[in-house]
């Protein structure tokens, strides 16, 4: 592999948004067609997460006499079994969904990528140890690898955080290996050393920001199967006890009157798809022009 | 080459053994790292004990010898199949897996039933048509993957079960009750299965031999399934072990939205009750699944693909 040298992350964010442009008329779905869509999802979510009382003016536990009303003019998306409105409770779980995503992903990449410096920087038995064991953990299937950090930790939003981040991080230690040992050996590494940088400048500076552009990658496509992954074991009742609530608590709620009402679980379920082929489509777009990783 | 094959399998085994020997010790560490006592985990929440039976309880499970013995006696008795008791169900865990495994095997076995046929006809059917109809199928195969299982199983449970009563709602009743489940675990793999054989046969169209076979007047569906086809199967093969591992993942969260007896119904109650030796029985099953299932593909694909023959082959070269 041929190495491109990317000094700093912003340098990596320019390369991939140039790459982006560039790329964009051959993507099978069209740049128009598909950024805009992708754009607007992304910009109501993050309203709705860091401004939800913007988007809606019900109060999300709110109760009144009117329940599961179906949708229409005065609730948008309906009401739930307690007259409470399903669109400001989905609107006000955006948050605790988010930071379930994004703080797995965090914990996932970072964890990672320390790991994968790790073998990939000091090589031979450390390599060897850590990559048998990131093997190992690969054997098994994400959820199930989050299920046994659960039983270990108890439920709760912090462990079940925790939990799918562990699930993940086999996934990027393998990339930030992989980086790390193709720029290890090139000539720019080589004339840092010979230039008596200390060591742990050239990894921060040099060999790191390498990596970046397909852990950023990995981070945007692996966001989005957090996010289903955190709602499922929300909907399983291993995540946020009430009352705190995010999209997969609201469906593992609406399942209750599911024959009386469908939407209290469509909704949410929507959003969680949504948004997470919002971001996947993101991450797959990057990936397509940067580096060709994630697919 | 004749004497790298045997090699070749030889040392692709060892590997495969010491994936196993190491998701094995990732379970006993889980076991021995959950917070609190494990004496309180076999008591349950509700009994409260006597020092005398704590005293019991750690000398017959053997808690008081240093971790080590704990971890050789245990490899022990995994090797003659014995997985411990269930805590919660005071039961030999092997008994408890048993009755469960034959409804997940069945509903497994009918997703990937579904999940091959779909993928196949849609990465036949839509390949190398166009833009458009590129597009539009590959819009569709995203959307299954990245569909949350279980809400795609409720909403179909509410359209076809709530709103039509074309099938039963819920449990374990006869081939009915089985369509619904089986659809819904099957998504995300028929998704994934397509988007890989429908990549793959783009590629293999493209390639020179299929316009040597246009070229001699054959028709085009003899040569999708007949040339192509074969060239797409290969890295589809590459994700079976996979695509074992997201079933039994899948059934847990299908299970519990279908009410469905099996192992994934099982697993949700044991890591809700701490019930380790369970969580770690279906954990280990998993993964010795997976790595046996990849052994086997690792095997096969070089006697398949002529290309690979050389007794270099690994999943690593492939991927």
């Amino acid at each position: 592999m041929t190495c491109r040298r990317m000094p700093s992350a912003r340098q990596a964010l320019t390369a991939a948004r140039k790459a982006i442009r560039s790329a964009c008329p051959r993507l099978p779905l069209g740049s128009g067609l598909s950024t805009v869509p992708v754009a607007l999802v992304l910009t109501v979510t993050l309203l709705a997460a860091v401004r939800p009382e913007l988007l809606t003016q019900h109060a999300p536990d709110a109760t009144s006499a009117q329940t599961l009303r179906p949708p229409g003019s005065g609730h948008l998306f309906g009401t739930d079994e307690l007259g409470r409105d399903v669109f400001s409770r989905l609107v006000h779980g955006t948050r605790l969904s988010l930071l379930i995503g994004a703080g797995a992903t965090a914990i996932g990449a970072t964890v990672g990528t320390l790991i994968g410096l790790a073998a990939g920087l000091f090589g031979n038995a450390v390599d060897g140890v850590l990559m048998r064991c990131t093997e190992v953990l690969m054997a098994f299937p994400e959820l199930l690898l989050a299920l046994l950090v659960i039983t270990v930790t108890g439920p709760g939003t912090a462990n079940m955080v925790l939990s799918v981040g562990i699930a993940g991080a086999p996934g990027y230690a393998r990339v930030a290996r992989a980086r790390v040992l193709a720029v290890r050996g090139a000539g720019f590494v080589e004339a840092g050393l010979v230039l008596g940088l200390r060591r742990r400048h050239l990894v921060t500076r040099h060999i790191l920001p390498n990596a970046l552009g397909p852990l950023l990658v990995l981070a945007a496509v692996g966001f989005g199967g957090a996010m289903v992954s955190g709602a499922a074991l929300s909907y399983l009742g291993l995540g946020p006890q009430p009352p705190s609530t995010d999209w997969g608590t609201l469906l593992a709620d609406g399942q209750e009157y599911l024959q009386l009402a469908w939407w209290p679980t469509a909704f949410p379920g929507c959003a969680v798809t949504v948004l997470a082929m919002s971001v996947t489509a993101l991450g797959r777009r990057l990936g397509g022009s940067i580096i060709g990783v994630g697919r | 080459m004749r004497s790298g094959v045997p090699r070749y399998v030889l040392r692709r085994s060892i590997a495969a053994l010491a994936v196993v020997w190491g998701s094995v010790t990732v379970a006993f560490v889980a076991l021995h790292l959950i917070g609190g006592s494990p004496v309180d985990a076999v008591l349950g929440p509700t009994v409260s004990a006597t020092p005398g039976l704590r005293q019991q309880i750690i000398r017959a499970y053997g808690f008081d010898q240093p971790l080590v013995v704990q971890y050789g006696v245990w490899l022990g008795k995994l090797l003659t199949g014995d997985l411990g008791y269930s805590y919660q169900l005071n039961e030999p865990v092997p008994r408890v897996l048993a009755d469960q495994l034959g409804p997940t095997c069945q509903l497994a076995l009918a997703a990937v039933g579904v999940a091959v046929v779909v993928a196949l006809a849609t990465a036949l059917l839509a390949a190398g048509r166009g833009r458009v109809i590129g597009a539009v199928v590959s819009a569709v195969e995203m959307a299954a993957v990245s569909v949350p299982q279980f809400w795609f199983g409720l909403l179909a449970l509410s359209v076809v079960s709530f709103r039509w009563r074309l099938l039963p709602i819920a449990g374990d009743q006869g081939v009915a009750s089985l369509v619904l489940p089986a659809v819904t675990l099957a998504v995300p793999v028929a998704g994934t299965l397509a988007q890989v054989v429908r990549a793959g046969l783009e590629e293999a169209l493209a390639q020179p031999f299929a316009l040597t076979v246009r070229a001699r007047g054959v028709r085009e569906s003899v040569l999708r399934v007949r040339h192509a086809l074969r060239h797409a199967a290969l890295p589809a093969l590459n994700l079976a072990g996979w695509t074992a591992g997201s079933l039994l993942s899948g059934a847990v969260l299908v299970e519990t939205v279908f009410a469905r007896p099996g192992v994934g119904r099982v697993l949700i109650t044991a890591v809700t009750a701490q019930d380790t030796p369970v969580v770690m029985a279906v954990v280990m099953l998993s993964a010795t699944t997976f790595t046996v299932i990849n052994l086997l593909v690792d095997l096969l694909v070089p006697l398949l693909d002529p290309r690979l023959r050389d007794g270099r082959a690994t999943r690593e070269a492939r991927a």
